[in-house]
This record gives structure tokens, sequence and C-alpha cells, in this order.
């Protein structure tokens, strides 16, 4: 064991140490030194299981996953949070996905549609309830291109049939209406949500739209969620080096465009941990291939770039190198402007499913070092595509607790710190300099070459600002 | 004032061994209310004389909530002045009645139902325990005592035995006890003799045997008890004696309750039912 992995190991065991035997043993199989090498057995992480109770988890739930995450940014679609109000409330357009269109004509991303469960509708069922909403929907915004139906806890608890509902209207509404059977207290976190979503647009939506003509350039845009505009960013790109982008899953998405993705020619994911699901069924059901890819950062746009225009002909490979001599000197300006101001800073990240190893190399870009990096529901794939990329002895963790994420940030002292919402008011008040790295703290797109510049810029004023000074107590 | 939860497999006759047990405290002075935990809602029309009252629920989905209800719209008054009030709750196969009992009891508590003058509140529950709603009469400040009905037939000790491991349950959370157990005769073979064993084996009493007679049919088609129907029929004085029992009863236990082969055991030792060596 080499001494970097040591000296991390050493570290975990000490902010363990105030755990009860049980928490301890549980939670250190959670917690690991990196080792790209991959020869030591115990930097293993264990993830995607229950978390430990009485820890303050940073986790949400299935339906965060599916209407939060999956259905919720498609944006002709009717999304109805089935059940009492606060979860379609708390997860209301949480995620700035943004999208073109007209609200309340013919898009309703921003809308909170809930059925708003009363105490009667638990005893005596919310079908009808449910029924009659539908028909209010319905005319209320005829524009819309169909409904979906996401199903909160009670309404699992209690056994309303909403998939006999849902078969009803389709055929007098003659759109999709998809039952979502996302109760928050499946599974161990939001990423079944995402799976459940995933096998939803399977099978109400894939292979139903119309898309009239086909081109050897057709591709689908896959898990970007349009936050701050980041898909808007990547399909411009795409565009730029002659593909055609027949869907874009979710983000600023159609109906018809959820049900074409299996016609393109290859499928570009770029969240893999929320939308492997559906690329891996159209690839086998349609053969349609798919590539991950990532659009952080000039090093790894480019490698992007090359590694996509690689699947195509040759002028796909010409107009993509000509974009990236186009693109170069704005990215040669960027990095020249920040990474003076940046250079050998480090950054802990703690994240959903995608941003934790992402985001590595557009850090690296600005001479930032990510030393920690963790995810909420990352799955054993997740971890092994994040080994690689870290520095050996780097922390890996997996479903933090708020404890453990301010017990590593006192120790390793961050020069950033990248997380979401719930843990931005405590490292505030730590006076460590903190990024909301799930909807870009209203800022963005951090995508593609548009995001880059935003992306630095975001890091430069977080990291650079005197307010930090001001908040940490004086000795 | 003493809270009651009748118990028992479905069919039993709960509901008809309640309200005459009820009727019987309440000629003899005693003032009474009874709750109706069963979406089905047929606890309370003897008493009533009529076919079905209001329920609370039922009430609260025709208005919009619960809070939009007068108490005096779901709490009737019948034979003797005993206040009668029923949960209600969906058809089967839809949405959650458990739920439903929790939000009409709290409902009648909140509103001063149990007013402090009433002697003895008892609850009739539906047949099977299925789920936390109908545990609801037995939580933490409610009813503290249990009698279970049942009879010779198997299933109805089966239900009997696993209602009190219910009972085991809550007895050592809170302070619920059971008892005894009603036998509401179906003129099995043995059928006292058996039923007093497996209370004894629960470590409780058959606290009355109610014979099987026609009268109660008779009344209950007029929509009445036994002791408002005739009276001096010797079924109503059976009632009287149970009501009296109940009311004078110290004998509160924590269950016992015996596995399934213990069950089993117990009737092949009355001869009820074979060994399976004799089968063979």
């Amino acid at each position: 064991m080499s001494r970097a992995i040591e000296d991390t190991k050493k570290m975990i065991d000490e902010v363990l140490e105030v755990y009860p035997e049980k928490t301890k043993k549980d939670r250190a199989k959670h917690i690991a030194p990196n080792d790209p090498s991959g020869q030591c057995a115990s930097c293993q992480v264990k993830s995607n299981v229950k978390s430990r109770p009485g820890v303050m988890t940073v986790r949400g739930c299935a339906f965060a996953g599916a209407k939060g995450v999956v259905w919720g940014p498609v944006k002709d679609q009717i999304t109805i949070s089935h059940g009492p109000i606060g979860c379609g409330q708390y997860s209301w357009w949480a995620r700035r996905n943004y999208y073109n269109g007209q609200t309340g004509i013919d898009t309703f991303g921003t809308m909170h549609i809930t059925t708003d469960f009363q105490e009667k509708d638990i005893v005596y069922g919310g079908d009808k309830h449910l029924d009659a909403a539908l028909d209010e929907l319905k005319g209320l915004f005829p524009l819309a291109k169909g409904i979906g139906i996401l199903s909160e806890c009670p309404v699992g608890l209690i056994g309303d049939d909403i998939e006999a509902v849902a078969k009803k209207k389709v055929k007098d509404f003659n759109m999709p209406i998809v039952p979502v059977r996302c109760e928050g207290f499946r599974g161990v976190s939001q990423s079944l949500g995402h799976h459940i979503a995933n096998d939803t647009i399977r099978d109400h939506i894939l292979g139903k739209g119309k898309l009239e003509t086909t081109t050897p350039y057709d591709v689908a845009l896959i898990g970007d969620y349009n936050i701050g505009g980041d898909a808007w960013s990547s399909r411009k790109m795409l565009e730029e080096m002659g593909l055609r982008v027949i869907a874009q899953w979710t983000g600023d998405a159609s109906v018809n465009e959820m049900g074409i993705a299996h016609k393109s020619k290859l499928n570009l994911i770029h969240c893999y941990r929320s939308m492997n699901y559906i690329c891996r069924h159209m690839e086998e059901t349609y053969g349609t291939p798919w590539l991950e890819f990532n659009f952080f950062g000039p090093t790894k746009i480019y490698e992007s770039i090359r590694k996509i225009a690689a699947q195509f002909d040759d002028t796909i490979k010409e107009k993509a190198e000509a974009m990236i001599e186009k693109y170069k000197p704005k990215m040669d300006a960027v990095i020249e402007k920040y990474r003076p101001r940046l250079e050998g800073k480090t950054v802990m990240l703690y994240v959903g499913g995608l941003r934790p190893r992402h985001t590595i190399g557009a850090y690296e870009d600005l001479g930032m070092e990510v030393v920690a990096s963790g995810y909420e529901f990352g799955h054993n794939d997740d971890y092994k595509r994040t080994y690689e990329v870290m520095k050996e002895g780097a922390l890996i963790i997996d479903d933090a607790t708020e404890y453990e994420l301010e017990e590593f940030t006192h120790r390793m002292k961050p020069d950033l710190v990248g997380a979401g919402i719930k843990e931005k008011y405590t490292y505030h008040k730590m006076g460590v300099p903190f990024r909301q790295m799930h909807s870009w703290d209203y800022s963005g797109p951090y995508h593609g070459f548009d995001g880059f510049g935003v992306f630095a810029r975001d890091m430069d004023a977080t990291v650079n600002s005197p307010t930090w000074d001001l908040i940490r107590r004086k000795k | 004032m003493r809270q009651i939860a009748i118990y028992g497999k479905g069919g039993i006759g709960k509901s008809t061994t309640t309200q005459n047990l009820v009727a019987g405290l309440a000629e003899a002075g005693h003032k009474c209310m009874i709750v109706g935990c069963d979406p089905k809602a047929d606890s309370t029309r003897l008493i009533l004389n009529r076919k079905c009252q209001n329920t609370v629920m039922d009430l609260a989905r025709e208005r919009g909530t619960v809070e939009d209800l007068q108490i005096e719209e779901v709490l009737l008054t019948g034979y003797r002045g005993i206040r009668c009030a029923e949960s209600g709750g969906p058809e089967p196969g839809v949405g959650c009645a458990g739920r439903g009992v929790i939000t009409a009891i709290n409902f009648l508590e909140e509103n001063g139902a149990y007013q402090t003058d009433t002697d003895f509140v008892f609850y009739d529950v539906l047949g099977d325990v299925v789920c936390g709603g109908f545990a609801m009469p037995i939580r933490e400040g409610k009813a503290k005592e249990i009698y279970i009905v049942t009879s010779g037939e198997m299933m109805a000790m089966y239900a009997a035995n696993n209602i009190s491991r219910g009972v085991l349950k809550y007895a050592q959370s809170g302070g619920v006890r059971l008892g005894g157990l009603i036998c509401n005769s179906r003129e099995t073979d043995k059928e006292f003799e058996l039923i007093s064993e497996l209370a004894s084996k629960l470590g409780t009493q058959l606290i009355h045997f109610v014979p099987r007679d026609n009268e109660v049919q008779r009344a209950e088609l007029r929509r009445k008890t036994v002791i408002e129907y005739s009276p001096q029929h010797a079924q109503a004085e059976q009632y009287r004696v149970l009501a009296k029992k109940i009311a004078d009863n110290t004998n509160f236990v924590i269950p016992t309750p015996i596995t399934m082969d213990e069950l089993e055991k117990l009737l092949m030792d009355f001869g009820i039912m074979e060994s399976e060596e004799a089968l063979a």
C-alpha cells in the first residue's frame, strides 16, 4: 500500500472513530482511499444499499428520481404529482430544466400540478379523483401531448389502480398517459426512481413517435436535463459537427422526441446513471448503439468530440476537427484568464450520479485538483469509472452523512466544496467556499464550449470571494 | 369510563353480541356508547332501530373534509340513551379502510364524543385486524379491555388465537389487557368445554357462553336487540348476564397465545380432529 493510500486510510479511521461499533463497521465499507491501479481490494467502496438509520443521509427518494429528474423536464407533457401536495410542491421545478415554449399553453415545465390528496382520497381511494383530474387537465390544456401520473407514497400504500385509470383515458384522449409507480418508499435512493421512469418510457412512449425522414447523421442526446441551458449548449456543438439531434432526453424534450430516440444512429449518453437502462433497452431491441461522453471542460470536450466523430464518416470527423480548431482559442482564453487564480486549489465533490466524476476534467483544466469525491446514489459501475480518473489516495465516499462531510472538510481543508442545497448552508456557516453542483447555483450552462467559461467564472468568483474570510471565526 | 374493544372472526356475531350486551348494560342504568369500526357500518342498527346511520367517513367524503362535520350529525342516540357512531369507509377493494377508522376515532375524540359521564365505550371492530388502522381502538389511551367473540369452530378459534397475538403486542407497549372470550354458540361438539380449555390456554376466562337461539334473528329482522324486542325471553336474560359479568369483571390478563400445533392438538384431545396417525 502506498503512502498516500495509507494516510487517507488513517484519516478515514479517525473520522469513523466516533461512531458506535456497528455503524463504524458499516460506514467503513462506503469510504475508501482511491486506488486507480485496482490492486487494493479494500479500496472498492460498497454502494447502492440502504442508508444506515440514524445518520443524516443526503439522498432523495424514488419519486425525486422519477419526477424530479427523468419525467419532470419533458415540456409538453403534464406531469401530475399524484398524492398529497408536499412531494410535488417541494420538487417543483427544483432543477431549473430550461425549455422553449409558452408555459400553460403548449408547455408545462414550470407548473405544479397535483391531485392534492385529502383524507377522503386515502380512505375511499383516489382513482375517481384522478379520473376527474385527467378530464379537467384535458379541458384546461388542450395542447398537452401527454400526461404522466407520478405516484407518491400513499397511492402505493392504499393500492390505487392508476394503471386502469390511465388505460381508460388513453383511449378517450388519444395520447400517452403514463402511470409511474415511483412511490418514495421503494428502493434505497432516487436511483430506483430513474430506473422506474426509464421502464415507463420503454412501455408507454418509445417507438410511438413520428420521424419523417432519417439521415446517416442522426443522434439522440440522452441524459441531459438542460439545467441552466446545458442541453442547448451541447446540442449546438453536435449540430456544428454535422450531426442531426433528433431527440433530446429529457431537458427541453417533447413527448414525440421521447418516442423516436431508437431511430438514431447513435445514442449519446451524458448522465449514465439515470438513463443507461433505456439505452441498453434500445440497443437490445432496436440495435441502437450508445456511447458515453463528457462535455465538461475543454480536455474532456475535445476527447468526447473525437470519440463521437470516430463513429461517423470523414465529413463529420473533418467538421469536428474544424470545430475544435475554432473554439480552442476561446477555451485557451478562459484558461489563461482563470487558471492563475485557481491553480493548485483543491476541490471536494459530493453530488448525485454523474458529476462526481464528469466535472473532474473541467477542474483540472483550471489547474484545480479534486481531492475527494462521492455519490449520493451511484452504483458499482459509477465508482469503477471514478477510480481511474482520480489520484491515488484521494477520498472516495458513498452515501455520505452530513457528519462525515463536515469532518472530512475540517481535515482535508479543500478550497472549494461542490455539493447540493442541503449541504450548502452548513458550508456557508463554516466559511468554506461552496458551489451547488446539482443546479449550478442559479447559474449555467456548464456543458460544452458555452458552459466552460461560465463554469470557470463561477468557480473563481466562489473560491476567490473575500466573503469567506469574513465568515470564518477569528482564532 | 371503561373503553372496551370487541374483536373476533368475521361473521361470528360481534356486532349482534355487542349491541345486545350494551342494551343489557344500558338497561342496568349504565351510560354507554358504541363506536363501529367497520366499513360495513352495521354496528349500531339494532340500537338505533334503523337501517344504517350516517358514518363519519361517508359524510366527510360528501363535504370534502372531516373538519366540515358537526358531531351531532354522526353521533346519534338510540335505545336507552346509548350513543352511536360509525366510522364508515370504502367498499371492498379500494382505498384504505384502516385509515378511515383512525380518522373517525380522532374526529370523535377531538369533538368531545367521549363525555366524562360515559360508563362504557364499546368498539366493534372488523373481523380480521388486517392493518394498523384496525388496531387503533386498542392503542395508547383508548380501549384497555378486549373481549374476543368466538365459537367452537376451528377457524373462529384460530382467529381468536391470532387476535391474542395482536393483543400481546399492544399489551407489551401499552396497557391493553384481555378480559375474556365470549362464546357465541354454534352448537358444535363439546363447545363449552373446548372454549373453556382454549381460554385457559390463552391465560384468560370464558366469560360467558351465549347459547344459540333464533329469537336473536327474529329481533334482528325488526332492527332491535333481544332485550328491546322481547325482554322476557330467556335469551334476553343471557345477554343481561353477559353484561353483568363484563361490568363486574376484574380478570384482565396479558394473553399467552398458542402455536398452530398446540391448537390442533387441543382439537385432537377433544376428539374433534383426528390425528394423522389415526387417519393413516
